[in-house]
């Protein structure tokens, strides 16, 4: 594969970011805060907070800061429920300049006070923002009281945006969360065969996939984190016994705090593409060593195997030799795509994460191909310098990445959150290949040439067809 | 009449607005070669950048200072020079635009000073920096936009001799609107400096290869020589004086102001096309005059359909103005027009208009939310909404069908090419509203006249 020349960032910082796979060991640098000026595509660490707990469906988010930020994150994400919807609510209090200067305490009592009476939660979730970091509003001690009057619980997250990147953001989601669950010596646990699902947000029906998957193997799913999770079910996740992690990068903490504080074990799982989805749910089967569990496992593996084999393969003929960029928020994700894309014919040629973790860097390293580039937290500047030089047919992103793609006549894949189809378990790796054909094979790239050329029919016409297609 | 001019609830429920400093960005993209750098935390950018690429389908590259925790307590200013350093490195801009965030304006940064010497630092005397304070808990996009379009001007201009143009300043309108402004300017032999003019750099056509920062936008020299021009034609009847572009240019330089609404509607069209007739001693040609006559045999055409329409319109002040124009002149009753802003001089002008048509029960709403939206909707019977795509939460919740228009549209595509000015375009947003009362008559007709008549379950007052 042709080498990659590193030598032409503008920015000489953001070279200890950016590997291209090689002889040598990497040491990738990650986990950082984003460098000034480059036009990263990272988020805040209220971002970060605001994904994880979002699907929490029947609790109220009320961001507490100016009204950007509530106005920025309204019911955009694909999170799906069974039951209440209040989490599609964006609730803010607004704060203006008099609030900045007199402190904004007082304002979000009597917000915490209106909506209790409107809604009638269980649980609260207040976050707060930049200026509240600022201004100094004791948030710890205005949940308090909130919650005195009103007896229910209202958790502060702590998530101003400066304070740290996405990454910490995740950390004040999960202490949320821990808070929610309680200390141990409060709990009566008793064990039971069932399980908790961290790392799935129920984009599309994702967490109902997997659900159903375990009931078939005859496993209990207890509460997923975040995914169509409720109040009265999460208050229960410590009689989960075993903890399953997808997104690791948002819950490897949590899963630590949990096996540390509840003693439940955890694994990691990944159920994108065919090879993670059998992989992860053996795995689990493994964990609780049963028989009969194992067997259903096989069976279901094999049957939904068997389902979709064809048509993945279908796929892999067509789209055979094409190349990927992926950009995607966190480790596994990119981890998983690596394998998925090979199931399908796909070679990865550039790879990066906004938050990846350095163990997960190393395990993406030793899974590419030589000369594959790998880059931490980067910015439209270099995923078009990439793209290009390593000539890549599509590009996974979100959607500030999707225009960029589309801009370079690539193909696109969207893998973020305000997704509207399933990418998990076997249905997903059928969804995510037929999404790849569409986009990579797409008659549209016929006629990305410019300027106006005789294509199609008239070049047949002609005699000669000069886009090289029929 | 109900009038709300001040939100008195704690919360904002469902916001019906974005922040300042998005506005802003706005207006920077239609400045040719132009880059802006948002001086606060990583989000605020991205954030932005995310929800103004989804509306146009284009990649919005936008820089940050990327506060962290540090910069937040010693002060930024080593945050937004190496921001400057590094965006200027690889976007090569001709202009950069400084916009403050909250956080940088409660820690107190002083962007003009930071901006001034580094500038002096970096020898860089010939690039033109313009900062803009936008807070976010100042005011919203709206008023963001015009303060930065004031804030362009005022940085750039330079006293010059009087010349033939005329300067056009337009709101938050779509790069498909702007292109037929433009086209009318042409048609009328006007000459002009259009500002923001971001037709081309938020709808850029497919090229290879691709530009980081695109082609287009208004050139830095016009922006220059509009201290010259014989006036100004302001798209902003309801804009405060105090970050009004027109009003800057008329008292600095005394180029005359004319405010005139964004011209949706016949009756706005007119406005604008006979300020250009006097403005330059111009005929108006025999095309515009028949697409005028056409656009009034459309109304003709619909009117009765048009009658039965009962309207919430919602969105920036000034868009809002014109959309409810635009209904009033064909029938449409607008029983709630609301702004997530402060609305500036919307209600003063609003409540005369409605008054004049005769809606007494009509529902004014500044600083609202679309809970209040929804509720006034619901009471007042609102058949069809009109406004961007947080629309589509009344929708979902009141069965109120949407005409998506303005700013952000995020579940349909083609928000950058929806055409509604002139007499062509208002013909066009006119067949979309009308067809969209159409589709839900036909949808329900047959099912209202059934329970109305036959069953009795539906009260005949509730119509078909």
């Amino acid at each position: 594969m042709k080498a990659v020349d590193l030598l032409e960032l503008p920015v000489e910082e953001r070279r200890d970011f950016i590997h291209a796979k090689g002889k040598q060991k990497p040491a990738l640098k990650c986990d950082t805060d984003s460098i000034a000026g480059v036009v990263s595509q990272r988020a805040c660490v209220y971002c970060g907070a605001r994904v994880v707990l979002n699907p929490v469906t029947d609790a109220v988010h009320l961001v507490h800061g100016p009204i950007g930020c509530a106005s920025y994150t309204w019911d955009i994400r694909g999170a799906l429920s069974s039951g209440s919807d209040l989490y599609r609510f964006s609730f803010s209090t607004d704060l203006k300049e008099h609030d900045v200067i007199f402190g904004g305490e007082k304002k979000l009592a009597l917000a915490i006070d209106e909506l209790v009476i409107k809604y009638h939660p269980k649980l609260v979730f207040v976050y707060s923002t930049c200026i509240v970091g600022v201004i100094g509003d004791d948030l710890e001690m205005v949940c308090r009281v909130a919650a005195r009057k009103h007896g229910i619980e209202v958790i502060p997250v702590q998530s101003s945006g400066f304070a740290g990147n996405k990454s910490a953001g995740y950390r004040a989601a999960c202490d949320a969360l821990l808070r929610l669950i309680g200390p141990k010596n409060k709990q009566e646990i008793e064990k039971r065969k069932s399980i908790n699902y961290l790392g799935d947000f129920n984009l599309a029906g994702e967490v109902w996939i997997i659900k159903s998957y375990l009931r078939q193997m005859g496993i209990d799913m207890n509460v997923a984190f975040t995914g169509d999770s409720s109040y009265e079910a999460l208050k229960t996740a410590a009689t989960a016994s075993l903890n399953i992690v997808q997104c690791s990068g948002s819950m490897f903490y949590m899963a630590g705090k949990m096996e540390q504080i509840y003693g439940i074990p955890y694994i990691n799982v990944s159920f994108l593409g065919v090879e993670d989805t059998a992989e992860s749910l053996r795995k689990i089967a493994r964990f609780f060593g049963d028989l009969e569990i194992m067997r259903k496992t096989e069976e279901l593996i094999k049957r939904e195997t068997a389902a979709v084999g064809d048509i993945i393969r279908g796929y892999r003929e067509k789209l055979q030799g094409k190349k990927a960029a992926v950009y995607v928020g966190g480790g596994f994700k990119a981890i998983s795509l690596i394998k998925q894309f090979r199931e399908i014919g796909i070679d990865v040629v550039m790879i990066g994460t906004q938050t990846g973790r350095r163990e997960e860097y190393e395990t993406i390293n030793d899974l590419v191909d030589e000369g594959t580039v790998i880059l931490d937290d980067a910015n439209p500047a270099e995923l078009e310098q990439f793209i290009m030089k390593k000539g890549a047919h599509l590009l996974v992103g979100g959607v500030k990445e999707r225009p960029l793609a589309y801009k370079l006549g690539i193909a696109f894949i969207d893998h973020n959150h305000d997704r509207k189809h399933p990418l998990s378990g076997f249905v997903g790796a059928v969804n995510f290949a037929g999404e790849v054909y569409s986009t990579v094979c797409s008659p549209v790239w016929r006629y990305t040439r410019t300027p106006v050329v005789a294509t199609g029919y008239l070049a047949g016409m002609a005699g000669r067809n000069e886009t090289g297609t029929a | 009449m109900g009038i709300e001019q001040t939100h008195y609830q704690s919360v904002n429920e469902n916001q019906c607005g974005m922040c300042m400093p998005l506005g802003a960005i706005l207006a920077f993209k239609g400045v040719e070669g132009s880059m802006a750098i948002i001086h606060g935390s990583q989000g605020c950018s991205t954030y932005m950048r995310r929800h103004i690429a989804e509306h146009f389908n284009e990649p919005i590259d936008v820089a940050s200072s990327s506060l962290n925790e540090k910069g937040t307590i010693y002060g930024g200013e080593a945050s937004l020079k190496k921001g400057l350093d590094n965006s200027i490195k690889i976007y090569n801009p001709k202009v950069v635009g400084v916009l403050t965030t909250c956080l940088a304006e409660t820690i107190g940064e002083d962007i003009d000073r930071i901006a001034a010497d580094y500038l002096e630092e970096r020898g860089l005397e010939g690039l033109l920096v313009v900062t803009v304070s936008t807070p976010g808990y100042g005011y919203t996009h709206f008023e963001g936009y015009f303060l930065a379009v004031k804030r362009i001007i005022a940085a750039l201009v330079r006293k010059t001799v009087k010349h033939k143009g005329i300067n056009v300043i337009v709101p938050n309108i779509s790069p498909a609107d702007i292109r037929e402004i433009k086209r009318i300017l042409k048609m009328m032999k006007a000459s002009y400096i259009l500002l923001p003019d971001f037709s081309d750099t938020l709808d850029r056509a497919f090229e290879r290869p691709y530009r980081k920062v695109p082609a287009g936008g208004t050139k830095l020299a016009d922006i220059a020589g509009m201290a010259g021009a014989q006036a100004t034609i302001q798209m902003g009847v309801t804009v405060d004086e105090a970050i009004s572009p027109g009003k800057y240019l008329e008292t600095e330089f005394g180029v005359p102001l004319y405010n005139v609404p964004v011209p949706i509607g016949l009756e706005n069209t007119d406005l604008f096309i006979n300020l250009l007739k006097q403005l330059t001693g111009n005929m108006v040609p025999g095309e515009l005059e028949r697409e005028r006559g056409r656009l009034l045999d459309c109304m003709i055409d619909s009117h009765k359909h048009n009658a039965q329409g009962k309207c919430v319109i919602f969105g920036e002040q000034e868009n809002v103005y014109a959309i409810a124009c635009t209904c009033l002149e064909n029938g449409i009753t607008p029983v709630v027009t609301a702004t997530g802003g402060r609305g500036g001089k919307l209600t003063g002008l609003l409540k005369a208009r409605l008054a004049d048509a005769g809606c007494g029960n009509a529902q004014i709403l500044c600083e609202t939310d679309f809970s209040r939206i929804r509720e006034k909707s619901r009471k007042w019977e609102a058949n069809i909404a009109i406004g961007h795509s947080g629309g589509r939460y009344l929708t979902e919740r009141e069965g109120i069908p949407l005409v998506r228009y303005g700013f952000p549209i995020h579940d349909r595509v083609g928000g950058q090419r929806l055409l509604s000015v002139g007499y062509t375009g208002t013909a066009m947003l006119l067949d979309r509203i009308t067809n969209t009362l159409l589709e839900n008559k036909y949808k329900n007709y047959r099912k209202n006249i059934y329970r109305q008549f036959y069953d009795g379950t539906l009260k005949p007052a509730g119509g078909c």
